[in-house]
């Protein structure tokens, strides 16, 4: 099998066998990104060079018997990860010369557990969008196209970059990071796998900001076991972080193999909204079919605030933005446009270095914050979010884990849903409820629509178990066995 | 009647509140590993999370949480379990993260009182509105640069305190008096160094007039005052413009003034005219801050004296006055100096010891008490020798001048020096009767009624015994020899 | 709630982001679309319900008070678009 299209389980078994070597793995990797990237435009930066000296670094350590469980793994890294001597964009033009003297813990935990940088993946920017349309270094394309079509699809968003290039087989794994969906949306438009943690359980330090109360971390793979190897090397307790959990990290590959017989399975009925493709649907109820098939017990449940999810977070997620973007002034980094007074040089720095949607979202939540107004829009947000932390509390009385589809549709092309900021932001329906409770969440591609592209299942289960997810997602992932491939891949 | 000012229109009546602003002693910032402490070159105390770099997140200093309890126990006020941290929010050069975290829903201290003492001896309370934790700026500077304005964030992330008054000050007098009262009760908790010079302490005052019975009028608000004397001017400063406002037919706008002290007026601060709507929301990168009892407890029962009882107990224990307890307890440094000399001695003689000679000498000196010019061991050692009688008072105001220039001990000044007290009534007898027989032309006037001359036959023979005669002797011994 | 030309260009100010004449209406059509789409919250039976502000259910941990960073300013002003020497420098502001 060709290096760029295994998996991380069976690299790093190939790797320690010393059947392949990490710089073959990663030369391969770089040969792959030359060819393709120009065109899918999923890295903003590669770093080929570095991650060759980090393969052979990792080959010495094979050499000397102390590989760790990603030595050797050449990684897609999304741009929001600050990366200590590597730029680190959040695909805006406001930090286009920045490059941080820092490594975010996540990304500093993958090196220390032996991990290969290929590059910085591309993502809307400062990961605010689900079609990885507003990056200012450009659209990713997804490698998957509609049958009889060379239409350009987007790969979601916002980890668009970061899924694109594991469709492609442009790295074996990648970060992600979730505030809404973003991991699980792009998974599930290019047939990958993306768990967003329960928050708190992998660390935000030196994770460029979009909404603090929401942003999480994930891996983004190509199996559910790649998500779970991956997982416990990028969670665990940081005291730099406030908000991060102090639990210790369980052994995630353990709970791949327990299988579903006596879970219980909720079906949420909120989830059906009107506008839902037959196909999801229909995917839906062969999911429903196949844990049943396993032995798991299904159980039709209620969410009912499910339907104010994205409402709720669309004022959270704009007023935190709104305030974690206000660092980005042209005083101490990033882009400056020079201006006549101190105002005047803000105004135009902000002005030039943010996208439109970056903008508008900072402009709704200044005025949800804004006096007069703080009451009816974020103080009400926030009262709903706890009616939706509420539904998942209550349920989780009853299920072990929800069974959901990820998107109400399948990857639309460039162009498409642009229209208007909202039908953007209904892609996020299924994932912004998990995301507002904090709870874990995970797609996994489960099928091909009529035009052949991927659609995938969400499964979302109680804080802190993710071994839960995990153990559903590898359930599925065995019944589904998805094995199609995109059009547009590495050989 | 307290303070009013005379206006055409007749009196006026001064309404003040504080807000001050007192940096935290700690090693390290509210949220950050970086230094806190004054001074150090331009930022070079300054951490990624200080500066606001991307993904950057503030960890709270457990310090800081208890010194700002331990304040608000010195305040007896109210300390909250639950606080919580806000974003203020706004745009300002030397304000990394485009927001300020402080406590804005949920301070971390609720209602208090401080009792201030004003000049005539009046003691009046001021109530404490709340006091909650937030984060310093940084600094700017205009003047460096021809073109720029130029930035250090050493400061920025220092932990605040801010303690905002109730609108309880009606003079200048009593806003000098409650600022320094403040000061003192955090010098002695040791949860700011009160060094106003080095902006580790400043104030807001708000200021507004009315006449007498009338409700509060519109309050302007004067930023960032940095002594005593200056709130002080501050406010009648400010007092008199309102007034000229008013009487003018004008209305005060609500707004943010500066405190110029070289023209000693207030005038609007033009950057801060747009900067009304913070948008306080709760920080994200914050948890709530939940305290347990046990904790303040355990902090409550280290707290040191307060002034205030500091100063009951030394009228009660060393029968001081009122007024001089609270010289000698100023400062906890002044306290300790002086009950160092009194236990177990003449504390009335301590006090008068400590407050005149010993001050004097300080002034003079410009010493401080952490090297004081006379240890309070060697002070108490020359009181010792007032009391048992080996020295007069006299002698020992020569004693002290000789300590302070020699550094030794009074009894080893004493013994070389021959300064002993002459206490052998045969030699005053001599002494005695050797000035009556030199002088006898003035024993003459005595004994025809001129009383008065008794003091200078004292004075000859307290002379004559080189200033050591036991005073009670000599007196006794011209009165029983003149007949 | 609607906004009007002055609102999108009071928030604009407020933000500090510097918007053209020629850019406020569509950006006022854009805002009150979103603000249109959250309207529905107003449908939602909030009554006794608290705030959920963040997305970790615990107390806040407390840090020792140990100097631990700092002394890096080379680093903290490396990235700086315009300097003074050892300071960050900005246009010359006027108090």
């Amino acid at each position: 099998m060709s290096l760029t299209h295994l998996s991380i389980k069976d690299a790093a078994a190939a790797l320690a066998a010393r059947k392949i070597s990490a710089v073959e793995l990663t030369q391969a990797h770089n040969n792959a990104i030359a060819a393709l990237n120009p065109r899918l435009n999923a890295y903003i930066t590669t770093t080929p060079e570095p991650a060759l000296a980090q393969a052979q670094a990792a080959d010495a350590r094979i050499a000397q018997g102390n590989a760790g469980p990603l030595t050797g793994i050449p990684l897609a890294i999304k741009d929001l990860f600050c990366t200590a001597g590597v730029r680190t964009t959040a695909a805006s033009k406001m930090l286009d010369p920045f490059i941080p003297p820092y490594e975010s813990t996540v990304t500093a935990q993958l090196l220390a557990a032996g991990a290969v940088f290929l590059g910085k993946a591309n993502l809307d920017e400062f990961a605010m969008g689900s079609s990885n349309m507003s990056s200012a270094y450009g659209p990713v394309e997804n490698p998957w196209k509609r049958a009889g079509s060379d239409a350009k699809l987007v790969p979601g968003g916002s980890s668009g970059g970061s899924a694109a290039a594991l469709a492609a087989r442009l790295c074996l794994g990648a970060t992600g990071t979730d505030t809404g969906g973003s991991i699980r949306q792009p998974a599930a438009f290019t047939g990958t796998t993306g768990i967003k943690p329960t928050y708190g359980r992998c660390s935000r330090y030196g994770v460029v900001a979009f909404a603090s109360s929401l942003d999480q971390a994930g891996p983004m793979a190509r199996s559910v076991e790649d998500c779970a190897i991956l997982l416990g090397a990028m969670a665990g307790f940081d005291a730099k972080d406030s908000t991060s959990a102090q639990r210790p990290v369980p052994d995630f590959q353990a709970s791949l193999a327990r299988g579903v017989r006596g879970l219980r399975i909720g079906i949420p009925a909120e989830y059906s909204v009107a506008g839902m493709s037959d196909e999801i649907s229909r995917l839906w109820q062969k999911g429903i079919g196949w844990l049943r098939e396993q032995g798991a017990e299904i159980i039709d449940v209620s969410l009912p605030h499910t339907h104010y999810g994205l409402p709720a977070y669309y004022i959270v997620a704009s007023a935190e933005a709104s305030s974690n973007l206000a660092r980005y002034d042209g005083v101490r980094f990033g882009a400056r446009v020079g201006g006549e007074d101190l105002i005047d040089m803000y105004e135009r720095t902000r002005a030039a270095g943010f996208g439109a949607e970056v903008k508008r979202r900072i402009m709704i939540g200044t005025y949800v914050l804004s006096a007069g107004y703080y009451d009816a829009y974020y103080l009400r947000a926030q009262k709903v979010r706890n009616l939706i932390l509420r539904d998942f509390t209550q349920v989780f009385d009853k299920v072990d884990a929800l069974l959901t589809p990820s998107a109400p549709t399948a990857a639309f092309g460039f162009g498409e849903q642009m229209n208007d900021p909202i039908t953007m932001y209904l892609n996020d329906v299924f994932t912004v409820p998990a995301s507002l409770a904090g709870v874990p969440a995970m797609s996994v591609p489960a099928g091909l629509n009529a035009q052949g592209l991927p659609l995938g299942l969400q499964i979302i289960a109680k804080h802190f178990d993710e071994e839960m997810v995990f153990t559903v997602a590898a359930a599925l992932e065995r019944a589904a066995a998805f094995s199609h491939l995109p059009t547009v891949r590495a050989a | 009647m307290g303070y009013v000012l005379e206006g055409k229109s007749g009196n006026w009546e001064v309404v003040c509140g504080l807000e001050i602003h007192a940096q935290v002693i700690s090693e390290s910032k509210l949220f950050s590993g970086a230094r806190a402490a004054y001074g150090g070159a331009p930022n070079s105390q300054v951490s990624f999370v200080d500066a606001g770099f991307p993904g950057m997140l503030p960890v709270i200093n457990r310090e800081c949480v208890a010194q700002a309890v331990r304040t608000g126990l010195g305040l007896a006020a109210q300390i909250n379990l639950f606080s919580r941290f806000d974003r203020k929010n706004y745009f300002y050069a030397d304000l990394p993260n485009g927001y300020q975290i402080s406590q804005f829903a949920h301070p971390i201290v609720g209602t208090g009182t401080v009792e201030i003492e004003l000049q005539d001896g009046t003691l009046k309370n001021i109530g404490i509105t709340r006091l909650h934790l937030e984060q310093d700026a940084g600094k700017s500077m205009h003047e460096q640069h021809p073109g720029k304005s130029v930035i250090d964030l050493n400061r920025a992330g220092v932990a605040l305190m801010e303690i905002v008054s109730e609108p309880d000050i009606r003079s200048p007098e009593e806003a000098g008096a409650y600022l320094r009262k403040i000061r003192q009760i955090l010098r002695y908790l040791g949860t700011c160094d009160g060094n106003m010079e080095e902006g580790s302490m400043r104030a807001d005052v708000n200021v507004s007039v009315r006449k007498p019975g009338e409700d509060f009028r519109t309050r302007c608000e004067i930023k960032n005052v940095n002594s005593v004397r200056f709130v002080m001017h501050a406010v009648e400063a400010e007092a008199l413009r309102q007034i000229a406002l008013w009487e003018a037919g004008e209305e005060v706008r609500q707004e943010t003034r500066l405190y110029d002290q070289a023209r000693g007026e207030t005038r609007s601060m033009r950057s801060k005219e747009d900067a009304h709507d913070y948008r306080y929301f709760p920080d994200p990168d914050l948890l709530p801050l939940v305290l347990a009892e046990d904790d303040i407890a355990q902090w409550k029962s280290k707290l040191p004296e307060l002034p205030d009882a500091k100063r009951r107990r030394f009228c009660a224990e060393y029968g001081i006055s009122f007024y001089d307890a609270g010289v000698l307890t100023a400062e906890q440094a002044m306290a300790d100096f002086y009950e160092t000399v009194a236990r177990g001695r003449d504390a009335r003689l301590a006090a008068s010891w400590v407050t005149g000679d010993f001050f004097a000498a300080m002034n003079r000196s410009g010493a401080t008490l952490e090297n004081p010019p006379v240890s309070a061991a060697h002070l108490g050692g020359l009181l010792d020798l007032i009391s048992d009688a080996t020295i007069n008072g006299r002698i020992a105001k020569d004693v002290f001048e000789e300590m302070l220039e020699s550094g030794k001990a009074a009894d080893a000044i004493v013994a070389t020096k021959g300064l002993r007290q002459v206490t052998d009534t045969s030699a005053i007898d001599a002494a005695v009767a050797s000035v009556l027989a030199l002088n006898a032309d003035k024993v003459t006037e005595y004994k025809s009624g001129k009383d008065k001359l008794f003091g200078f036959f004292v004075g000859q023979v307290m002379k004559a015994l080189a200033g050591k005669g036991n005073p009670a002797l000599v007196n006794e011994a011209v009165k029983r020899l003149l007949g | 709630m609607s906004l009007e030309p002055a609102t999108v260009r009071r928030i604009a100010k407020l933000a500090r982001i510097r918007v053209e004449d020629d850019e406020i209406a569509p950006l006022q059509t854009q805002l009150n679309a979103m603000l249109d789409y959250v309207a529905q919250l107003g449908g939602v039976d909030i009554t006794g319900v608290e705030p959920l502000s963040g997305g970790a259910q615990m107390a806040m941990r407390l840090r020792e008070d140990t100097m631990c960073d700092g002394a890096i300013a080379e680093q903290i002003l490396a990235n700086a678009p315009d300097r003074a020497g050892e300071f960050f420098a900005v246009p010359k502001v006027i108090e």
